[in-house]
């Protein structure tokens, strides 16, 4: 979503993103004109009159359970994004049940909270499966 | 005369030159605290209607339109941005 018009959208996809993907972008590429939705989800730039770079994960009911907001010159990582909305479908399946720590990814191991684990971190997850390698 | 404009990732934007014609308010301007009602993660979406484009069709989106499954949601400053 951006401050341009569909008209814009159309013409970007046409001329330059259909090039960087197959047949074009295959999601909503969605109008805003004046910033309206921007501002209320804090993102819109009054002084610039743009959207910043904004991300916001939605679950099924609606709720928001992440977001990101970068200014314009650095662009965001699909992959953590991707990872980020596979750990709150974890979360999602298990009620709660397992909690994914720092590094998670798909296949990693998760954590289940109560009172067994208290104090107990230590022995479950080390500070090295924070990262990927 | 015309200056060539160097094209950056912000998208280019303009405004009035000169003084304000606005006459300056002798009390600070108010922050308006009622715009910023706060994106808290574990509150509801605002919903919203919008335009847009998608795959050779002018389309209207309905964010609620989307509830029972994930939706990443996404800003950017503006078509042809670079990044």
């Amino acid at each position: 979503m951006s401050i341009d018009s569909m008209f814009v959208h159309k013409m970007w996809d046409d001329d330059e993103l259909s090039k960087m993907v197959k047949n074009g972008v295959p999601f909503p590429m969605l109008s805003d004109a004046g910033g309206k939705v921007g501002s209320i989800y804090g993102v819109f730039d009054d002084n610039a009159g743009v959207e910043t770079r904004g991300r916001f994960l939605i679950d099924p009911d609606g709720v928001i359970q992440g977001y990101e907001v970068l200014t314009p010159p650095v662009g965001r990582n699909v992959e953590e994004t991707l990872r980020q909305i596979q750990a709150f479908q974890l979360v999602r399946e298990t009620k709660g049940g397992e909690a994914t720590p720092s590094g998670w990814r798909p296949g990693k191991k998760t954590l289940k909270p109560g009172i067994d684990l208290v104090g107990k971190v230590w022995k479950e997850w080390d500070t090295s499966m924070a990262f990927d390698k | 005369m015309t200056e060539e404009a160097e094209a950056g990732c912000a998208r280019p934007t303009g405004g009035p030159v000169g003084d304000s014609t606005e006459t300056q308010p002798t009390e600070p301007v108010p922050e308006k605290k009622e715009k910023n009602a706060m994106i808290m993660v574990g509150q509801k979406a605002p919903d919203f209607v919008a335009p847009g484009y998608q795959q050779g069709k002018f389309i209207n989106i309905r964010l609620s339109d989307f509830l029972g499954k994930w939706v990443v949601l996404c800003f950017y400053p503006g078509d042809f941005t670079f990044v």
